[in-house]
């Protein structure tokens, strides 16, 4: 495994190569760094002076790929393409265009985007499997028709509905819980209510869909039929045969989300004040600043890659009968 | 009964979540030990890019620094039209003009006879900066956080771990230190280049600033700056290359409050700023407040000044003011607000339902809230709705020094050009677009139809039937009247385009608008903008691009119609005639006069005006001024906006102040009112839970039965 381990981080590299090249692409051919120092200095007495000035500070007066004047191995590294896209390689994010530390953030933000993630991921788990396993239970009646019904109406509406009729309903008309906010420390969990719930509850349509999907294949197939015909009750067997043998689809899909976990979620964290890494996306796109939109993509396109890999391990540790070569 | 596991797990934390609420409602997003604080709470949206004084320019950023800052003027509070007075200042500068030798000319001298101008400013001795590290001594009298080793530097993490805290007086020399600031290459001011062309030696300075590649702390203190001089301990003195009557003005704005070296020093430390800790993060006042926490993921925090001297509030103001309450303070020294707290909220609707139930103590009052909020009278008033009233809530609206146009490209073929024929188009195009009907639909009716380029409250401004465009305006039963399309048509037909056609070729007049606007509203709105054009028959083609490629064309004169706004950075006229001086035109000279404007007669009377101060010649000048830019029509005048701002039962000694931000200080807030209106508008309403909660229990009984029956089936499925 750990040759193939190996190779998948080998595969890697060029994946994330091309990923530095398409953004630094996208950021600096299509907008040139001279567009940049004008976002930034905005409309009032901008000149040339203040242009040049404004790339010279933050390392924009560089040449794009090659640098003729430089010596040596200079010639790659004096440039753009060096300074700002191939250092991400190295995780080394750079500094915003405030002069921010962008890896320094992203360790702060980080955190509230987990604490909406991981313990959303685990309730929105245990609620799908159960609702899923319920179904499964009562297939084939009016209630099993009613709740994919259901399931199909929850998951054509858009998360932005949820958001705004939580805060309606919860915050504004029952005034149960803050419509936006956030505290450290354990004074801050009544500011993951409404988050958690409404992420759980948008999820409800989809997950109850995929893991009924998952369980009807699974209660078609012989073991379920022998557990059965031992006596084993309906619970038994969907509690502990069924479920135990479906764990590795569900396992795998679960996996390949937990490192993007850490990106936050772009619409929960910007209506609900939370300030994540989600936030801190979306707040990099609104004031153009591309070292930090280029440094989430980076970050974005590596735990994607992790998570993949991650899923791969998965399966060897649920289904021993898989072996990675 | 045992809980499922989830729900072991789940309950503690939900008790705790809310025990933590204590007293306070159960959506209250402060502490419970918060609740009657007097404390201000309000919401920001983007955070502030730069909170050094030298390079912050937008109004979010003056919202924080304004408060912590103090140049040497500031606008009065109340007065109207707006006026300059002290702040750290003892008075009113004193101006000299000075001759081509530098001799001073005498008080009352035609400024056109003077080169040069001197500004000497008094400071207030005494005045003190709030506690920050920069100053901390030991005690032997060096600085203690001067010299940090990379140990020290481990054990911080923000501006708090610095254990001692000091202060010390300010002095003429620190509005020099600031001075150079502006003029360093490092630092990045956006007015560099504009102060270049005034004070004197500004230009050489930086220069030799640029020269001195030193790294580290570069000490400002060790390089000249002719013109600007520190006399004595306060005094302050100023010279200008030129007349610039305006730049009493600049001396109002944050790029020109003080900065002590020492601050300087202390945050050019090699690892303080990948910390973020710099002067863009963490500001050195002498203000009412000081920036105690600076998280503007999340929030901002401003707390009382321990060591701010007490400004008295204003003692005078406008008619009615006292009236209105707003003179009750008067003498008493400020702030009286302890603290602000800002959370950032990117989202218009959670910020307005936490306005709703008390938790932000103002909102500006957006269009989707706008029917909820606000009745419009008969005559186009403002009136609150009988449901905002009964909470207590007050209006308060005024009409903004900004101003938002419709321009033309001077230099292009079709609509440029000072010929009468091309003149006659813009008229018409002028007369065709009903800026009141898109004030009616786009603004909610808040705005205010331009007539010229002045906003109302700059000297020069022109109200009533001696202030209407005569070529587009009628007066009316008391009001301005559009002129009717017939009128327009006219026009057009002297222009060579009867009925939207060239008069000779036959073809069709195709114009093009250049956009930078996007979204279903900027769809809406380019749909109305083509009608407009179609009443004459003028095909409008709108050319919608993004930001950068706007500006590019704007810059190489490839726009032909456009639209763009202004916003005051002081209330002279010189700060809207400006852009139409044709040396400051665009395509020629990277200026700010975007229609790329030029006319010789109003070019001499600008000259002459930007110099004057304000009485009879100066308005004679700028009424011709106008009158050019009317007939001329390089815009299409549109509108001057209209802000309107809710304020809540509890909230005092508010009067919007378009020019001043450093406003915080003279507001106040009754808190224990809020606390028992915040507890009125947020009791928990369970009823509804409990009754989804028995619905959802409800709904489990056939799932059960169903359950049942399963297990009582035989193997076909059968059961008893």
């Amino acid at each position: 495994m750990t040759a193939y381990l190996l190779r998948r981080l080998l595969y890697a590299v060029p994946i994330l190569i091309g990923v530095n090249l398409l953004t630094f692409a996208l950021f600096f051919v299509v907008n040139s760094p001279d567009d940049m120092a004008r976002l930034h200095l905005g409309n009032k007495h901008v000149t040339a002076d203040a242009i040049a000035t404004w790339k010279r500070a933050h390392g924009y007066d560089r040449p794009l790929l090659y640098a003729p004047q430089s010596q040596g191995l200079g010639r790659f590294t004096d440039t753009l393409f060096f300074e700002k896209s191939a250092r991400l390689l190295a995780l080394d994010f750079g500094h915003a265009d405030d002069g921010r530390d962008i890896g320094r953030d992203i360790r702060q933000r980080m955190w509230p985007s987990l604490a909406i993630a991981v313990p959303g991921l685990i309730l929105g788990l245990l609620t799908n499997i159960t609702l899923a396993l319920g179904v499964v239970f009562v297939r084939g009646s009016g209630l099993e028709r009613a709740a994919v019904f259901l399931a199909v109406v929850g998951m054509s509406i858009s998360t932005l509905f949820y958001i705004i009729g939580a805060q309606y309903l919860l915050a504004k008309l029952l005034n149960l819980a803050p419509v936006s906010g956030w505290q450290d420390g354990w004074g801050g969990l009544k500011f993951l209510i409404l988050p958690l719930l409404v992420g759980v509850v948008s999820g409800i349509g989809g997950g109850l869909r995929w893991y009924r999907l998952l369980f009807l294949e699974e209660a078609g197939k012989d073991y379920i039929r022998t557990a059965r015909a031992k006596g084993l009750s309906e619970g038994r067997v969907l509690g502990r045969h069924l479920l135990r043998n479906a764990a590795i689809p569900i396992l795998t899909g679960v996996v390949a989300v937990i490192p993007l976990l850490f990106m936050g979620g772009l619409l929960t964290e910007s209506f609900f004040a939370i300030p994540g890494l989600g936030s801190y996306t979306i707040d990099a796109i609104q004031s153009q600043d591309f070292s930090i939109v280029r440094a989430m993509v980076f970050l974005g396109a590596l735990l994607y890659l992790l998570g993949l890999l991650l899923t791969d391990v998965s399966y060897t540790l649920a289904d021993p009968r898989v072996r990675l070569q | 009964m045992r809980l499922p596991a989830p729900f072991r797990l789940l309950l503690p934390l939900l008790l705790i979540a809310l025990a933590g609420c204590g007293e306070a409602p159960l959506n209250s997003p402060y502490p419970a030990a918060e609740q009657n604080a007097n404390t201000l709470y309000a919401a920001f949206a983007e955070r502030p890019k730069h909170l050094d004084p030298a390079v912050a320019y937008s109004s979010n950023e003056y919202a924080f620094i304004q408060q912590v800052y103090e140049p040497p003027l500031q606008y009065h509070y109340l007065r109207r039209p707006f006026a300059l007075v002290p702040l750290s200042a003892a008075e009113l500068p004193r101006t000299t003009l000075l001759d081509r030798a530098g001799n001073a000319l005498p008080a009352g001298a035609d400024p056109a006879r003077a080169k040069a101008s001197m500004y000497e400013i008094r400071i207030q001795p005494g005045i003190r900066y709030a506690p920050h590290p920069a100053f901390a001594r030991g005690d032997d009298g060096r600085l203690l956080y001067h010299r940090l080793d990379p140990a020290a530097l481990g054990r911080i993490d923000t501006l708090a771990d610095f254990a001692q805290r000091a202060s010390r007086e300010l002095t003429a020399d620190d509005y020099v230190y600031q001075i150079k600031r502006l003029a360093s290459p490092r630092v990045q001011s956006p007015i560099r280049g504009l102060l270049q062309a005034h004070i004197a030696g500004f230009a050489q300075l930086t220069q030799a600033l640029a020269a001195a590649d030193e790294d580290g702390w570069l000490d400002l203190r060790r390089f000249d700056l002719a013109g600007v001089q520190a006399v004595d301990r306060y005094t302050l003195r100023i010279r200008l290359t030129d007349v610039y009557p305006q730049f009493t003005y600049w001396l109002a704005m944050p790029f020109f409050a003080p900065l002590p070296w020492e601050a300087d020093r202390f945050y050019s430390q090699p690892g303080l700023a990948a910390k973020n800790i710099s002067l863009d993060w963490y500001p050195v006042g002498t203000g009412p407040y000081m920036l105690s926490v600076n998280d503007p993921n999340r929030r901002m925090v401003l707390e009382r000044n321990p060591l701010f001297r007490g400004e008295p509030y204003p003692a005078d103001g406008e008619p009615g003011d006292a009236a209105a309450g707003l003179l009750a303070d008067a003498g008493k020294p400020m702030p009286f607000i302890d603290r602000a707290v800002y959370s950032l909220e990117r989202e218009s609707i959670p910020v307005w339902t936490k306005f709703l139930q008390g938790y932000y103590d103002r909102s500006a009052v957006g269009m989707d809230s706008f029917d909820q909020v606000v009745n419009l009278g008969a005559g186009g008033e403002l009136e609150l709705t009988e449901a905002m009233r009964a909470r207590g809530m007050r209006l308060s609206s005024s009409v903004m020094s900004s101003i938002y146009y419709t321009g033309f490209n001077m230099l292009d073929d079709t609509v440029g050009g000072d010929g009468p024929k091309q003149r006659a188009l813009r008229q018409a195009i002028a007369i065709a677009i009903d800026q009141e009907e898109s004030i009616a639909i786009f603004q909610n009716g808040l705005g205010l139809a331009m007539q010229g380029p002045l906003p109302p409250g700059i000297f020069g401004y022109r109200d009533g039937e001696a202030g209407i465009n005569p070529y587009v305006y009628g007066w009316q039963a008391g009001r301005p009247q559009r002129l009717g399309i017939e009128r327009a048509r006219a026009l057009l037909k002297t222009a060579g385009y009867p009925n939207g056609r060239d008069a000779v070729s036959g073809k069709p007049l195709v114009l093009y608008f250049d956009s930078m606007a996007s979204g279903p509203d900027a769809k809406s709105y380019m749909d109305w903008l083509r009608k407009q054009f179609g009443k004459l028959g003028v095909q409008l083609v709108v050319r919608s691009t993004d930001y950068n490629r706007f500006q590019d064309k704007m810059r190489r004169g490839q726009a032909q119609i456009y639209q763009w706004g202004w916003n005051a950075d002081y209330p002279d006229p010189e700060n809207f005639l400006f852009l139409f001086y044709g040396p400051n035109g665009k395509v020629k000279h990277g200026g700010e006069n975007a229609s790329n404007y030029a006319n010789a007669e109003f070019d001499r009377a600008f000259e002459r005006m930007r110099v004057l101060p304000n009485g009879d010649e100066r308005q004679r000048l700028i009424d011709r001024m106008v009158e050019l830019l009317r007939r001329d029509a390089p815009w299409v005048a549109g509108f001057h906006p209209q802000q309107v701002v809710l304020n809540h039962a509890w909230t005092g000694n508010l009067k919007p102040n378009d020019m001043a931000t450093n406003t915080l200080k003279y507001q106040r807030l009754d808190p224990s009112l809020r606390a028992s209106m915040r507890a009125a508008w947020n009791k928990p309403r369970w009823a509804p839970v409990v009754a989804v909660g028995a619905l959802l229990l409800l709904s489990t009984v056939p799932a059960v039965r169903l359950w049942r029956k399963r297990l009582r089936a035989n193997a076909h499925g059968d059961h008893p």
